[in-house]
């Protein structure tokens, strides 16, 4: 579904993105893993075309993403999930939730069907978005780009700054989306272990580029891997 | 007494019209966090324009929605043009470029209309209403400014808040970035947002011209007195705006009444200094952090 | 005890002296280039005719007021629009000295500038709170402001027509067929000449290195010990002093001080002059004050030989300044005097051809 070849990026002088292969399969959870700095939201920036690429490509589904504005990625069905969530603070819920369907005019289910799957958010979708907790905020942020209809779904860091418990939950909510819905899931974490207890490929990056490519349960397995480029 | 009540009624329909166009700064601002020092000079061309449309024998209300279409594209193309090139630079030189656009304007009208200022007719009547046997200084001309801009300025809420355009404006205009992520055309919508902004302006210019006269200069007063009553208001709130307009043109309007016209900038002066030293923010912006 | 006193004692006088030394000779050098471009000037004045004579004069007086923005702009990173206005206090305030109070002309121009100096001090005490925008929304509201005091106040200002004052006549000495026009010139270039000295000296002071050191970062300049607010103030209050020299000189070389020759368009042309000449340079004030006196003309001539009606001729210089205006921001952000600088590297192979988008927009560092 994604194929991504020789894909290098640069700010400036800094060589962010050195030549990255990568693929990922419909329906497919893969896991970018890789220690601050190794590039994986750079190359997350690059494929929903917030970033320029300096060389390779990025074909999905026969579209080289490299070349389209960052509107159309979007309407391919290439969702990015910022760092940091990307909730809009001075929207409401349920203005941000609105703002996720306007992208496919309602394909990509209706508002009901993202309360049914985050109960909390119905509870406060007059509130403006500032006012939601670190989970919630990570809620809506996925509710929103799963009402935009996503074929691929790029999220950045959703555990960052998490409880352990939060984050459990949450990876099982994106793996069962992923297997409902037939939605590609690639997953930037740091936290390496519980992206890579829902995943099913996983990639190793450092210093922009891919060190090890392998099944998930395998990397899981590799624990001198994992401590040499994470540290733990 | 009688001097105080006709101040303060002179004061509402002047606030008016300052609020209508703190409105398009504000509007500007939210969308583009630019200030739009031309906007004076920008709603003085619309109503040349207007002015010309009615010398050549166009009805008023058409050349009214004239110098509004003239104000949409204007402002569309001079952010499409020249803003876009500079809203990722310092704020310094989107402010420069304002400034150029505004000596430009002026400078351009001069040239194609000279600097005596010629007339501008009103709507209605602008001989004040009788109330018993006095004549009061509020005309039926001036319940048109106060209604109409207050009718813009509803129109303009319902659209932010209640539909998709204006949604996509008000994210385009909290956070681009995301707002790209979500398929919103953000360049388009700060084209919108200052095509709406100048039309707001333009018609402020049609509204006022006719106490003003029309003149390439005769409108940076009330460009000044704009900016006072948006930074008190606070430059994010379009609800500050109008609020700010009305308080600006009370204050301007008992100062010029006690003191003389000339005291009057130097009064806005004041109210901008005191508002700036006071709650930098205006008085309606909780000092909100983003978080994106 | 005799342990302590035998530590040799590190500030010997010997480096205090030297730091005097070294500051004397600064100020020489200030001096030095402020005298020899006084008597290039005097120079020229003999050469050309009586109204080149009084274009030079005018071009004194707005190289001392584009100089002071300079400072503000340039080295300090801030707006002001508000300089027209702070030359027509110089300018009131000569009038009002020297004819009705009979004072000299050089106490007259000094107190000019102490009198602008003061309203500097109250602005720049506004202006280091305010940034971008805010700024120059508050000097353009001066600006508009405060030649109205005149329309205020006409008993003793004067109202519409203003104020005005006997022409100065030149020293005996100089001979009885010694035209007045360069006698003005003199004048307005010996008071422009003071000016330079004092911005000279400023700049290489360390208040000076304090005010870029704010201009490139607040933050990092006050963690440095500076006290950033009182150093923009003190910027603003000396530049407001040379534009109240400026204003005087204006009052002198016109003998005419009213509202009507301090419009917007006059502080908006010295910020568009200053900008376009380049920013925080000396020799962007040249430039910058060429402009301001010679565009004009061209205009009007161009005008003229082309049948163009007055009003195109009399508004070009604007239009000029505000599409130069535009253009510099758009592409050369550091102005006539960047871009020279930015070819002579080039040429000397110190830059490479791209051209870096957005750069900041003085000669190092950003403003806000």
């Amino acid at each position: 579904m994604l194929r991504v070849s020789g894909l290098t990026c640069d700010y400036g002088p800094v060589r962010a993105l050195a030549g990255v292969d990568l693929e990922v399969a419909q329906g497919s959870i893969t896991a970018v893993l890789g220690a601050n700095g190794a590039g994986k939201t750079t190359l997350l920036r690059t494929l929903s075309g917030l970033v320029r690429p300096s060389g390779g490509s990025a074909r999905f589904e026969e579209r080289e993403l490299t070349r389209m504005a960052v509107e159309e990625i979007v309407r391919l069905g290439l969702v990015h999930v910022p760092e940091g969530r990307g909730v809009i603070a001075e929207l409401t819920v349920e203005e941000n939730l609105r703002l996720g369907s306007l992208v496919r005019g309602g394909d990509g289910g209706s508002l009901a069907d993202a309360y049914a799957l985050f109960p909390p958010l119905e509870r406060r979708r007059r509130q403006p978005a500032a006012s939601l907790s670190g989970g919630e905020r990570q809620m809506l942020s996925l509710a929103r780009a799963l009402l935009a209809g996503p074929r691929l779904l790029l999220l950045d860091e959703p555990s960052l700054g998490l409880a352990p418990k939060v984050v459990a939950e949450l990876m099982a909510v994106v793996k069962s989306l992923a297997r409902e819905r037939q939605l590609a899931v690639l997953l930037v974490e740091q936290n390496a272990r519980s992206a890579l207890s829902i995943a099913d490929h996983a990639v190793l990056l450092h210093l922009g580029k891919v060190v090890a490519a392998a099944p998930a349960a395998q990397l899981l397995a590799d624990e001198k891997l994992l401590h040499a480029y994470l540290g733990y | 007494m009688t001097q105080f009540l006709n101040l303060t009624l002179n004061g509402i329909s002047n606030g008016a019209i300052y609020g209508a166009v703190a409105l398009a700064l504000v509007l500007i601002w939210r969308a583009t966090r630019i200030v739009n020092f031309a906007q004076g000079a920008m709603l003085m061309l619309t109503t040349y324009l207007s002015s010309a449309m009615i010398s050549g024998g166009s009805p008023y209300w058409v050349a009214v929605i004239g110098a509004v279409g003239c104000g949409l594209v204007i402002g569309a193309l001079v952010e499409l043009v020249l803003i876009r090139r500079v809203e990722n630079a310092p704020p310094l030189n989107a402010v420069i470029v304002t400034l150029g656009l505004l000596v430009f304007i002026e400078a351009l009208a001069g040239m194609i209309w000279s600097s005596t200022p010629r007339s501008y007719p009103a709507a209605f009547s602008i001989q004040g209403y009788k109330v018993g046997s006095t004549r009061i200084l509020f005309s039926p001309n001036d319940t048109f400014i106060v209604g109409m801009v207050a009718v813009v300025a509803l129109a303009l809420a319902l659209l932010f808040t209640r539909t998709n355009l204006g949604l996509r404006l008000r994210a385009a205009a909290f956070a681009p970035e995301v707002a790209r992520l979500l398929g919103v055309r953000v360049g388009r919508m700060f084209s919108i947002g200052w095509a709406l902004a100048a039309g707001v302006g333009a018609l402020a210019g049609v509204l006022v011209a006719p106490s003003t006269f029309l003149g390439p200069h005769t409108f940076d007063p009330i460009l000044i007195f704009a900016f006072a009553a948006a930074v008190l208001g606070g430059l994010d709130s379009p609800l500050g705006a109008i609020v700010g307009g009305l308080l600006v043109g009370l204050v301007l309007s008992y100062v010029s009444g006690y003191e003389g016209e000339a005291l009057a900038p130097l009064a806005a002066l004041g109210v901008l200094i005191i508002t700036l030293m006071a709650r930098p923010t205006g008085l309606f912006s909780a000092a909100r952090e983003r978080r994106v | 005890m005799s342990g302590v006193e035998a530590v040799p004692r590190l500030e010997a006088p010997a480096a205090g002296r030297e730091r005097r030394i070294a500051a004397l000779r600064g100020l020489g050098r200030s001096l030095a280039i402020a005298v020899i471009s006084l008597g290039l000037f005097i120079a020229l004045s003999a050469v050309v005719g009586e109204y080149r004579d009084l274009q030079l004069a005018d071009g004194a007086y707005y190289f001392a007021a584009v100089l002071g923005l300079t400072l503000v702009v340039g080295y300090g990173g801030k707006i002001s629009l508000g300089h027209g206005a702070l030359m027509a206090v110089g300018a009131y305030a000569v009038a009002l000295l020297v004819a009705d109070e009979h004072w000299p002309l050089a106490g007259a121009i000094a107190a000019a500038a102490v009198v602008a100096a003061f309203v500097g001090l109250v602005l720049g005490a506004a202006a280091s709170r305010l940034h971008g925008p805010y700024l120059a929304g508050a000097t353009l509201t001066f600006a508009v402001a405060l030649p109205q005091l005149g329309n205020r106040f006409p008993e003793t200002l004067g109202g519409e027509n203003g104020l005005t004052i006997n022409p100065p006549a030149p020293p005996g000495f100089l001979g009885a067929g010694f035209p007045p026009e360069r006698w003005y010139a003199w004048v307005a270039g010996l008071g422009a000449a003071a000016v330079l000295f004092f911005v000279l000296n400023f700049k290489r002071s360390v208040y000076g290195l304090r005010l870029r050191a704010c201009r490139d970062d607040e933050v990092a300049a006050s963690l440095c010990g500076i006290w950033v607010s009182r150093t923009q103030t003190l910027s603003f209050t000396l530049s407001a002093a040379c534009a109240g020299v400026a204003g005087g000189l204006l009052t002198v070389v016109l003998q005419l001080a009213q509202p009507g020759a301090f419009p917007l368009e006059l502080s908006l042309s010295l910020f568009a002059v200053a900008v376009i000449g380049g920013l925080g340079s000396i020799w962007g004030a040249v430039w910058g004050a060429a402009l301001l006196v010679l565009l004009p003309n061209w205009t009007h001539d161009i005008a003229n030989s082309l049948s163009l009606s007055g009003n195109v001729a009399y508004n070009m210089p604007l239009m000029i300044y505000g599409v130069l205006l535009v253009a510099a921001m758009l592409l050369w952000p550091s102005g006539i005097q960047g871009a020279l600088r930015r070819l002579f590297l080039y040429g000397r192979g110190k830059l490479s051809g791209r051209r870096v988008r957005n750069q900041p927009l003085t000669e190092q560092g950003s403003a806000s």
